[in-house]
Parts: structure tokens; sequence; C-alpha cells
């Protein structure tokens, strides 16, 4: 009340009678309560116009059956919601099928998506010559769209003519189904995601890994710890907050995994490899059910909030 | 703040006039004397598109997803359309099919949706129904266009709930495609591919007895599922009943489909689990002899200069001549504001192009219209007209919006049949159960 007052006062006696201690509080070096918020308002424009909002729209609409295009968008209040929970209903299969098929990719791949880059990264870490190619060849992958990695590795798994078994069978192997068969559909989708992505986790990794000083180093080579032991206590409790960065995303990347099933494997063999964004996507924008579809994304951002939740708590630092 | 806008009302009754304006020329259409010729530009009043259009220029957009070789004749077309009626400009937009489809409703929903379209058969319905595109009766009737014009199967499908929302292009079926090198090889005579489920057994025999797999079974829609549709019918079967309200294709025609499908792999004629074209990559490369593709793939095997091809009607395996089909349709888009003068433009030139629908053929389709089809000039292209003999066999999936949403259930039948992860049987009645849940979803959404 009185910091009002006092402004409205300076406002109208004009800066002649500013003191100094107001200059600090309401200009000057420290510039006005407004200017952070000044600073945060481009990115809070776009971020209030293109999440906030078409979040709680879907919320909305999830209440509803939705299609954009009918007059009747009849209220079926949480309908949408207790279908899915309902093993009668025309979503419940598909829908947990898609969730199973997600949590299988996302079991696969993110250790592997940890682990691989966390190694390489140690590698490219060291001074060798040619260390800047390396770099770059490794990232390379992960600057290619998904449909252009997609359908090249479409091509290259072929199971009749692709490029992969033609070079098995050159050294006598016999031909694999890559993309049409379990467990090789999951394999194929693993690793292609491996290969695009490892570039993207490493640069993180090699980022925290500048973070550490040399003088720890020395300091645990000093006490005689093994290159084993340095990276048991120096280098991974060193790299702990990028750790958790990179769990966190590559989990929630995994989960939102798309394009590559999209493309290479047409959600086939059956429906095992089709995920619940394809689920979400087909329901929502080819059979125009967006209430559905928006239940089934809250569903999913649920599993997925806690799945971060869980992630924190585990990697917290312990006191 | 209560003072009314002026511009408002201007707009309002410059909207009302303009509507007048549409309602009064719409009846004199119906009247109108002969059907609209090409060139028929001249003629003195713009009725309905019957007798061309002589306003002022205008500009029509139009959105097709003709995106291979398909697209360079429709341009070519469009050209020669733009000039014979110099007051009208057309400013084509092509998409992928897919994108088209996504991208379609939200441009009309925002008022943006193009003068003219094309669209699948098996869209219509599901549009109509979500008033992305407007009925047509008025120009079937005002270009005098009949049942008598066209094949009935492509004419009867533009309608949904009796009304007329599509006028047809052409029609494109499914033909059997046969290698002649392939064959030879074999000891078969490639001028005489088999006709029927005997000698089609006996042909695949022979080639499996030299160690050719001679028909390749694919998982994937394109063309499985156009391939085990066809079979269905030819069995006697039907995908749904009369009144789409369940999914049929469990029943008997629709399993022996499936098992006839199945075995060419169980029966060593084809390699099992193969991905996405490589029955037709296999074929192009002289490793596959029988492929039952569509009529668009003449566009992929005419410029080949190493493969010896045939192509001919569908052997008739299951007893019945019966044969896939799709069929693009042209359909005009709901206008937020309607402008008199495109209306009948685009009216015009849906005319046109349906006239000359003979250079359309050579893109690889069959012409809709019976007197292109029947003509001389679409006779000389052999192998359109081979595949267009099947005109009175074809078989489209039925005028019932959604129904897109319940052959996505067949498709996965196929998929899982094929590749062996469930016997047909249970594989088919898995999937009609879950389609007879979409479509009892589907009657309540569109109210059909």
């Amino acid at each position: 009340m009185s910091a009002t007052t006092t402004s409205g006062t300076v406002a109208r006696s004009g800066p002649a009678t500013l003191s100094r201690k107001k200059e600090s509080r309401f200009g000057g070096v420290y510039g006005s309560w407004a200017t952070p918020y000044l600073f945060l308002l481009p990115y809070l424009i776009l971020f209030i116009t293109f999440v906030i909002i078409p979040a709680v729209f879907g919320i909305w609409m999830s209440l509803h059956n939705w299609d954009f295009l009918l007059p009747g968008k009849p209220f079926v209040g949480l309908e949408n919601y207790t279908a899915l929970f309902d093993s009668s209903s025309v979503q419940f299969e598909p829908f947990w099928d898609s969730i199973r098929a997600t949590a299988i990719f996302v079991v696969a791949s993110v250790p592997f998506l940890i682990v691989l880059p966390l190694g390489l990264a140690v590698l490219l870490n060291r001074k060798f010559p040619g260390r800047t190619f390396f770099r770059a060849t490794f990232f390379a992958p992960f600057v290619l769209g998904v449909a252009v990695i997609g359908l090249m590795w479409r091509y290259l798994l072929d199971p009749s003519f692709g490029a992969v078994n033609g070079l098995l069978n050159a050294v006598g192997l016999p031909s694999v189904n890559w993309i049409t068969e379990q467990p090789w559909a999951w394999i194929s989708l693993v690793g292609v995601t491996i290969w695009w992505t490892i570039g993207f986790n490493a640069i993180i990794y090699l980022a925290g890994l500048g973070d550490i000083s040399a003088e720890q180093y020395e300091a645990a080579e000093l006490d005689g710890a093994s290159k084993w032991q340095q990276f048991r206590n120096v280098t991974v409790p060193g790299l702990r907050p990028v750790m958790i960065f990179v769990i966190t995303t590559t989990i929630l990347a995994s989960a939102n995994m798309f394009g590559q099933s999209y493309l290479i494997t047409q959600g086939a063999p059956g429906t095992s490899t089709r995920t619940a964004i394809i689920e979400i996507t087909e329901r929502g924008l080819s059979q125009y059910r967006m209430g559905e579809a928006a239940a089934m994304s809250y569903v999913l951002a649920v599993f997925l909030g806690l799945i971060a939740i869980l992630n924190f708590y585990l990697l917290r630092e312990k006191k | 703040m209560t003072k009314p806008d002026p511009f408002l009302l201007t707009r309002r009754g410059f909207l009302t006039t303009s509507l007048g304006v549409a309602a009064t020329v719409g009846l004199t259409a119906c009247g109108a004397g002969s059907a609209g010729a090409p060139g028929a530009s001249q003629a003195p009043v713009g009725a309905g598109g019957a007798e061309g259009y002589d306003g002022p220029p205008v500009t029509l957009v139009y959105w097709n997803g003709f995106t291979g070789g398909d697209g360079t004749i429709m341009k070519q077309m469009v050209q020669q359309f733009m000039t014979e009626h110099e007051n009208i400009k057309i400013s084509t937009n092509t998409l992928q099919w897919a994108d088209y489809y996504a991208k379609l409703p939200s441009a009309v929903a925002a008022g943006k949706g193009p003068d003219v379209a094309v669209m699948h058969v098996d869209s219509v319905a599901t549009n109509a129904a979500r008033r992305v595109i407007q009925p047509v009766e008025d120009v079937a009737s005002a270009l005098k266009l009949t049942a008598a014009d066209f094949a009935t199967v492509p004419w009867q499908a533009g309608i949904y709930q009796e009304k007329r929302y599509a006028i047809p292009l052409d029609v494109h079926p499914l033909a059997f495609y046969y290698n002649k090198a392939v064959m030879e090889k074999a000891g078969l005579d490639p001028e005489k591919p088999p006709t029927d489920a005997e000698e089609y057994a006996t042909a695949l025999d022979t080639m499996k007895s030299k160690g050719i797999e001679g028909d390749w079974a694919t998982p994937f829609p394109f063309t499985g599922s156009m391939t085990v549709q066809s079979l269905l019918w030819q069995y006697g079967g039907e995908l749904f009943s009369p009144d789409a309200s369940t999914a049929t294709w469990a029943d008997e025609p629709g399993v022996k489909a499936m098992t006839w499908y199945v075995d060419l792999i169980k029966n060593g004629n084809s390699p099992a689990k193969i991905a996405q074209d490589a029955d037709f990559v296999a074929f192009q490369n002289n490793k596959n002899a029988f492929n039952w593709n569509g009529i668009w793939q003449l566009n992929a095997l005419v410029p080949q200069k190493n493969v010896e091809w045939g192509v001919a009607p569908l052997p008739n395996i299951g007893g019945k001549l019966a044969t896939w089909a799709g069929s693009h349709q042209f359909v005009l888009p709901t206008q937020k504001s309607a402008d008199e003068n495109k209306a009948v433009a685009s009216r015009v030139f849906i005319n046109w192009i349906s006239q000359q629908s003979l250079e359309w053929a050579k893109a690889g389709q069959v012409p809709a219209r019976n007197s292109v089809r029947e003509s001389a000039e679409f006779k000389a292209l052999a192998d359109q007209s081979v595949i267009g003999s099947q005109i009175d066999n074809l078989h489209f999936a039925p005028a019932v919006a959604g129904i897109s949403d319940a052959m996505a259930e067949w498709e996965k039948a196929l998929n899982e049949s094929v590749l062996g992860t469930k016997e047909p049987q249970a594989a088919l009645s898995d999937a009609a159960g879950r389609a007879n849940q979409i479509l009892e979803a589907n009657k309540k959404k569109y109210g059909g």
C-alpha cells in the first residue's frame, strides 16, 4: 500500500525529487520491477498461445465428442476417460496396445540412449587427431529429419531387397525379416533410433564433461585411483545434473516416438509397433474423434508426468 | 456503440443480392438447353456451367493430389482449359493425398477452401457428412449429366443420403499384371496368362517346380487389401451388410479369400513376411511373375525398357468376376461466402474436364464417362482398355461416412493373416468385432 502511494508521489513530483534510495528501488542499475517480466514476455506470449491455451482447450475438448466440423459437439463428461478403462469400449484395446508398444520401446531404447552416448562422450573427450571430425560424424545423423532417416532405413532394412540383408547374405548369413517380424521390428526401431539420436545426448554429456575440473582427476590420480575408479567417482557424480536432464528428455522423446514406426514398420507386424502417438494421431486427425484423442493424450501425459517425478526423486542429491 | 456498422450492412446486403442472383441463375440453369461442349465459352449465359461462362475474369482455386505422372497430364489439361476459356484462370494446388485430406477440412472451416477439388470416392461420404463439400445435384441437372452418361458404379458412388455430392472423373480398377520373361523362364506361354482358379494354380505350380515364387503376397494395404477384397467379392461375399451397420468380412467368402491369399505363402508361391511394395519391386526385377495391382502402375511400367509385361483383367478365382476399384470424383468444397461467378466457372471446368477424360486416360485411368470409354480413341489405348473392360464387375466401398475407419480394421486383419501372427478366421473375426463397434459409433456420430 505504502509503496504504491510512494511511487504515485514520485510520478507526480517528477524525477527531480527522486532520492538515491528510491533510484535503486525503482530504476537505476537494478531496473524496474517490470524488467524481468518484460524480458520473459516474448516467450511467455508464445508459451501461452501455443501451450497453455491449447492444453486447457484440450481438456475442454476431451469432455465432448468433438469434431471441429460437425455442428453438434455433445458434452459427454468423463465418458472419454472412463472408456479408456472399460474393456468393452472401442478405444480400450487399441489404446492399451499402443501404450504397451510405447512402454516396450521406452524400456528397450532408453538404457542404450543413456549409456552408449556417455561412453561415446568419454571417448570423444580425449585428445586425439581427428577428434572434431568424429564429433561431427556422430552428431551428423541427428540433423536429418525423421522422414529422411525413416525412408532411408525403410529401404536399407527391406527383407527382400534391402542392403542390410544383402550384406548379411554376402558374408554367408541368412536374411532377417527386419521390419515384418518380431522381435526384429523392435530391434530395428531401437537400433535406428540409437544411430539417429546418439550424437545429441553425446554432445550434452560432452558439455557436462567439460565442466568437471581437471584438478579432481589429478587429485584422484595422486590418491592412486584407477581409470575406472576415476570414472565411477569423479565423472559420474560430476555429470549428475546433466544425467537428470538426459534421462528425462530421453524418456519423453522415446515415449513420444512416432515417425520411426510410422514410416519404417507402419505399425506392423499386426499392431505391435503402433505407438501411443500414432494411435492418438489417427483417432484425432483421421477419424476426427478429437475428444477421445484428447482424453488419451491426457492419460499419456499423466503417465509421463509420474515417470518424470519418479526420475527426479531417484536421482536427487542424497545427503 | 449501438449504431450499426455501415460496412457490415453493405456487405450483408451485397451477399443477399448475390445469393438471389445465384438462385435465379440456378433456376434458369435447369431449363438451359444443350450440354456444354468443349470451347462453349462463347455461349450467351453462364447457366450453371451448362452454357459456359462469360462473366468477368475469375480465378478458380483447384486442389488435387495428383503428385505422380498423372499430375503432369492434369496440368496440361488445365492449360488447355485456360486457353479455351480466356476469362477463367485456374490456380492449381497439388498436395500429397494424405496431406490433402488433412488440410481440406481445415481450409474449408477457415473459409479458405478451394473452388474445385478432386476426391477419392471412399472419402466423399465422410466429407459430405462433415459438410466439407456441398451437394452438386444442380451441376448434374444443369449439365444434363445422368446415370446413362456414366458407368453405373462410380455414378452411384457419388450419392450420399440420397443427394449427389460428386461427379465421377475416372475409375482406377485393380488389374492382373504378368511378367512375360518370368513366365517364359518357367516354360509358360507368356501370351496366355491364367484366367481362372485352375489355370492360376497350374501356372504357380509350374513356376514353383522351376524354383520361382510366382505371386508375392504382401501384408500391406497397397495392394494386398485390394487383392483380398476382390477375392472376397469373387467368392460371393460382401465387406459390409447392405445398410453398412456390420462388417461381414469374417463370413465364409472372406475367410476363403484370405486363406487363398495366405496359402500363396504356405504353398511356396510367395516369400513370407515381405515389406511394402516388395511384390511390385520383385515384379519389375523379373523375380515375381504375377501381381494384382492398380491401373496407376501403368505409369511405372510403360517407361521401363527391360521389363516385358502384359496386363489382363483379374483372373476369376472365386467363381464370380469381381474387381476392386477406386474412383476420382470432382467435388465443390463448401464456401463461406458464395461467389456466383466462381460457382458457374467451377461447373464449366468440371464439365469440360469430364469430357476431356480421354486425355486423362493416358495418365493411367479408365474414364468414368461412357461416351469417352466407348470411343475408338480409348479402345486404341490397349492397356487401359483391357483394364477398362472390367467396368461392369467393379466394386467400391459403401458410401457411408467414416467407412475408412472400419476398413482400417480389415487392413489389420490382412497384416496379421499374411504375417502369420493370426489365422485368417481369427484375424477376420476379431477385426470384424472391432469394426462393428466403430460402425455403431460412426452411426451415432454422423447420424447415418
